[in-house]
């Protein structure tokens, strides 16, 4: 059986990059383009794992990783951060809101890959 | 005569109730609760202006002269105006240097000359002796009246009767003792007497009520009011001219110099200084002594004119004394009670000035001309640990008796010769020869010692030769022929007339001959040398009074001395328990436990000084203090450096003051400039954070598929060339951020070129919207344009304004969505040439509309967002605000967006 | 001691004219065989005038601020 995985981004070239990689990884992928799309969305396909954005329209990355952790029935899902906000007190934050792994663009596919493998195979 | 003891009794009661109120007020003095401390009663005391002289006198001069009584009155009134700076003045530096008595205020000013301090106070005993025998005389007249009732006839003094006869002596003797008792019970460091300032106050009030009380049943009760009586004085010939004119007195010139001479001895009597400057309790009672005083002159005369017409129209040639009308009307009218209270008045005014007249010269003669022979001639500073201020007590009570002595002489020996007025006006003569030295001591600095007792000498000896020879010459003493014919019959000496003036009457003759010889005397003297160190260093205190906050009097002495000593010293005048109290709170203040060990530095040897001065004068003190200390004498030089220090640290700490307060204010800024530093910090921050951001979305995408069409050789064709194209326009839009960001950093920095040329904004408007054709028509967008005819020119940069245009109608392409319609209007308005670029599009949330004009914040719900950075309306507006415009949104959410831009007319680039 | 800084400018100002109406040839100019209020014109200018300059004087000290 194929895991599911969600890409939450604004950017339409980001996501079809990404969902290019996990689509040949072998990860049925779901997209959403905002914050409340990816809440409503994890909750609707409770996705293996969440590749999520931090700046993002309507609802902002941390708040979504926060709204997942805090819903015990969606504790399987994983999440990866990705932003291109690089600086240490947004990783900390990040992981402190339960985020499993934190990137930032730009990100080396290859790593990235490894990471979503690494999670999903944990 | 059974009333002869009913009068001693009630005038021995009056007597024991102002004892007794001076009582009182020492009392509660002693307690702290000051019943002087008090501007009504400071000015109400120096109503001690106001003696027998004129509470019998005026009606006399009145008789005499018509309203030529009144400069006596408004000399004061305007020195009074001018009494807020020299008063002031004098009130501050008396108190800066422990003063207590005029002659010690000009011995101290000079250098603290013992010599001067004698001199001057010789002038002030002299000086004031006649007023005094003036005083016995009108008590004496005025019980001799009452006694003889009803032949109200002043009694004519007869000179063969023994003065043990004579009432007039007792007079002098009760007057004596009773200012013992109130002058003398105790040494005072600062020579003040509360008890007796509040006995005065109230004789003020006394003599007031009983004058006006006269007054109003002489003018009211004789007479039926003002118009009444002068209506009568109309009717006779001499009257008339009494009444309403100054030709009956001895014309302006008279009038002048009275009033001169009367400002001056309001300052300069004895007496005056007495009550203003040294029993003043607080400088701002002043104020209300400026018009309070002369508010009692003026009332204390109103009833002047009026006595003096109704007691001549009523004594009409019988020889009654003008001077006595005060008395004689109520006498002559049986009106007993009234007739009590006006003698009462009489005595109230009489031993007012008796007492503190006394009191002043006292302290004078005991400090300026006993103690400094004494100290000369016995060394008494040294000899041995005696208590002194048993001594010091009897000199000055010994002084009160000789000075009323020697007025009881006066009395007996010129006292006939000349009505009360004439007497009152040759002190005031005599006083104001202290007038150069004073008021020059107080604003020039160049005054010297020598040059004070030369003025001081030569105006003495002038008055004495055209003012006190001739009246004791009047009186039989002298040979009349030394008025007529001058002395040794040289005709140009003749006193009255001297070097042959004529025309003046004798007082202003006098006044004129010895100011001039006074003054002149003391600034061509001063003149010879320059000041010697001590006398530019008291100078100094006294002319920057009203500057200096503290004395720098200290730093002016340099030796060694003993604390010891010193308090020894100061014991043996003030008494040990109070020289043991006051070196006790001086320790305290300084912070030392014992006295003993207090270090006799500067500080302490001027404390010891000031200390005595009150009790001794500043000349004495200084004389004993030097007994004691070993002064190293101080050069010129020094002096001047030390004051010069003394001023440049005064300058120094203004300064620091002023740098201080500049100080806080650059503080103020620059916490102010920091906070703004920290703002700006953040925005910088912020701004860098979202470059990155900005940047690095694009490079995400590039980076991502490179990588995967490096890695991947089996992505079809058509992915391939998708991703390739991706991978070009993300590129763009990386190149257009980098150069966008450098822009606008460019344009607020200010660093950016503007190439201003004249501009037609219609064919720029029309350009722009053919450029941006192709995007129009790929959207399907319908561009419509609506401009006038033509427009007036513009000065602006056209690359710049061409690059708002493109900016505004790509941004109206990109929101308008499929299908839209674009319009772009251009308009001439009172504002100047407005551009409107509206579309039909979704419309801008209003809480967006501002947002959207910072930097990164791009309009929600974008579809293809790599299109734009975010940065192209904030250049927009930098652009059109430079050139003096504003460039704005208007929406309705839903309806369309309409971004508009002004330009004036008039537009320059900067 | 706190006051108007025109407080001695103004008592100069007040003694000088003081000095102007107490004297001669201002004094001459009611010096003259004139009645008014059925008393002597000069008289009653003496007593107005002082009284004015008192109460001038009064106002110039007394008031508080300006």
């Amino acid at each position: 059986m194929s895991k599911t995985l969600l890409i939450a981004d604004d950017e339409p070239n980001i996501v079809i990059s990404v969902e290019y990689l996990m689509k040949r990884e072998g990860f049925e992928v779901l997209v959403a383009g905002d914050g409340e799309e990816a809440l409503a969305k994890i909750r609707q396909h409770r996705p293996d794992i969440v590749l999520l954005d931090v700046m993002m329209p309507k609802m902002n990355g941390f708040d979504v990783c926060q709204e997942v952790r805090a819903d015990p029935t969606l504790s399987g899902v994983r999440i990866l951060m990705l932003t291109a906000k690089g600086r240490d007190t947004e990783v900390a934050k990040g992981l402190a809101l339960g985020a499993d792994v934190y990137m930032t663009k730009p990100f080396s596919t290859r790593e990235l890959v490894e990471k979503v493998r690494q999670l999903v195979g944990q | 005569m059974t009333l002869a003891p009913l009068l001693a009794v009630v005038a021995l009661l009056y007597l024991g109730l102002l004892f007794a109120v001076a009582w009182w007020a020492d009392r509660r003095a002693d307690q702290q609760r000051s019943v002087i401390a008090n501007p009504t009663v400071y000015a109400l005391s120096m109503a001690v202006y106001c003696t027998t002289w004129t509470f019998y006198g005026s009606v006399g001069r009145a008789a005499g002269s018509g309203v030529g009584f009144l400069p006596i009155y408004l000399g004061p009134t305007l020195v009074m105006a001018l009494g807020w700076f020299l008063l002031l003045k004098m009130i501050r530096s008396a108190k800066a240097n422990r003063i207590t008595s005029i002659a010690d205020f000009i011995a101290s000013r000079y250098g603290k000359s013992q010599l001067l301090g004698g001199l001057a106070t010789v002038i002030a005993v002299v000086g004031v002796v006649p007023y005094i025998s003036l005083q016995l005389k009108a008590v004496s007249g005025s019980l001799g009246i009452l006694l003889q009732q009803p032949a109200a006839l002043l009694p004519r003094h007869d000179a063969a009767q023994p003065f043990f006869a004579d009432s007039t002596f007792y007079i002098a003797l009760i007057l004596a003792a009773f200012t013992v008792l109130f002058g003398t019970r105790h040494l005072d460091a600062t020579e003040r007497h509360e008890g007796m300032v509040a006995a005065v106050a109230l004789e003020s009030v006394v003599k007031l009520v009983a004058f006006s009380a006269a007054g109003l049943f002489v003018t009211y009760g004789l007479y039926d009011g003002f118009g009444d009586i002068f209506q009568r004085a109309q009717a006779v010939e001499r009257l008339r001219v009494l009444a309403g004119s100054l030709a009956a007195g001895q014309g302006y010139a008279t009038w002048f110099s009275l009033t001169l001479l009367a400002a001056l001895a309001m300052l300069f009597l004895p007496r005056q200084f007495q009550v203003a400057v040294v029993e003043n309790v607080n400088e701002s009672h002043l104020k209300r002594a400026i018009w309070l005083f002369p508010l009692y002159l003026l009332l204390i005369n109103v009833f002047v004119l009026p006595i003096t017409l109704g007691g001549l129209l009523r004594f009409s040639g019988q020889g009654v004394d003008a001077d006595t009308f005060v008395l004689t009307l109520p006498v002559a009218a049986h009106q007993d009670a009234l007739a009590l209270l006006v003698f009462i008045g009489g005595l109230s005014a009489a031993t007012g000035m008796v007492i503190v007249e006394t009191i002043a010269l006292s302290t004078m003669v005991c400090n300026d001309l006993v103690m400094p022979l004494l100290l000369r001639w016995t060394g008494l500073a040294q000899g041995g640990a005696r208590d002194l201020s048993g001594l010091l007590l009897a000199i000055r009570r010994g002084a009160i008796l000789a000075i009323l002595l020697l007025g009881y002489l006066y009395f007996r020996l010129a006292g006939e010769a000349y009505a009360l007025v004439g007497i009152g006006l040759i002190s005031f003569a005599a006083v104001a020869q202290f007038a150069p030295a004073m008021i020059g001591g107080l604003y020039w600095r160049g005054g010297t010692r020598d040059g004070a007792l030369a003025g001081l000498s030569a105006g003495f000896l002038v008055w004495g030769y055209t003012l006190l020879l001739p009246s004791f010459a009047k009186s039989g003493w002298l040979p009349a022929s030394f008025l007529t014919d001058g002395p040794f019959a040289l005709g140009l000496l003749r006193p009255q007339q001297l070097f042959g003036l004529t025309g003046l009457d004798e007082i202003s003759h006098s006044l004129f001959w010895s100011l001039c010889a006074n003054l002149g005397a003391y600034v061509v003297v001063s003149l010879r040398r320059p000041p010697t160190a001590v006398e530019a260093g008291q100078a100094r205190l006294f002319v920057d009074a009203l500057k200096l906050s503290r004395p720098v009097g200290v730093a002016l002495w340099r030796g060694r001395a003993d604390s010891g000593e010193l308090q020894t010293l100061v014991g043996r005048f003030l008494g040990p328990e109070r020289a043991r109290a006051a070196f006790a709170g001086y320790a305290r203040r300084h912070g030392v436990a014992d006295p003993a060990t207090l270090e006799a530095d500067a500080d302490l040897v001027h404390f010891a000084e000031s200390q005595l001065a009150g009790a001794i004068g500043s000349a004495s003190a200084r004389a004993v203090v030097a007994s004691v200390a070993q002064e190293e004498p101080l050069s010129p030089a020094e002096v001047m450096e030390i004051l010069d220090e003394a001023s440049q640290l005064r300058r120094y700490s203004r300064e620091l003051e002023r740098k201080s307060q500049q100080l806080e204010a650059a503080t103020h800024q620059l916490t102010a400039a920091n906070a703004r530093l920290q703002e700006l910090d953040r925005l910088k921050d912020d701004f860098m954070s979202s470059v990155t951001h900005e940047l690095r979305t694009p490079l995400t995408s590039i980076r991502a598929l490179s990588e995967i069409l490096r890695d991947d050789p089996d992505i079809p064709p058509p992915e391939r060339q998708r991703f390739h194209t991706i991978i070009v326009g993300e590129t763009e839009r990386l190149t257009r951020l980098v150069n966008q960001t450098l822009d606008l950093a460019k344009i607020e920095s200010g660093n950016a070129e503007w190439h201003t040329t004249e501009i037609d904004l219609k064919q720029l408007v029309a350009q722009s919207a053919e450029a941006t054709g192709q995007l129009f028509r790929d959207k399907e967008v319908a561009l419509s344009l609506e401009l006038p005819e033509r427009v007036p020119p513009l000065l602006a940069d056209r690359d710049r304004l061409i690059q708002v245009m493109l900016n505004l109608l790509s941004n109206a392409a990109k929101f308008v969505g499929r299908g839209g319609k674009v319009t772009v209007r251009l308009a001439e308005t009172p504002e100047g040439l407005r551009v409107d670029v509206a579309d039909n599009g979704k419309g801008i949330a209003p809480e967006e509309q501002q947002l959207i004009f910072e930097r990164f914040r791009q309009g929600g719900g974008m579809t293809d967002k790599p299109a734009g950075t975010g940065l192209g309306l904030p250049i927009s507006r930098h652009i059109i605000e430079h050139f003096g415009g504003r460039l704005w949104v208007e929406s309705v959410p839903g309806a369309g967006a309409t971004f508009s831009f002004v330009l004036p007319r008039a537009a320059v680039g900067q | 001691m706190q006051g108007s800084i025109l407080r001695g400018p103004r008592l100069v100002a007040l003694f000088l004219a003081g000095c102007l109406l107490f004297n001669y040839p201002v004094l001459a100019l009611f010096d003259r065989p004139v009645e008014l209020f059925g008393l002597p014109l000069l008289f009653v200018y003496l007593f107005a005038a002082w009284f004015g300059l008192i109460a001038l004087m009064a106002w110039i000290i007394e008031r508080r601020r300006d």
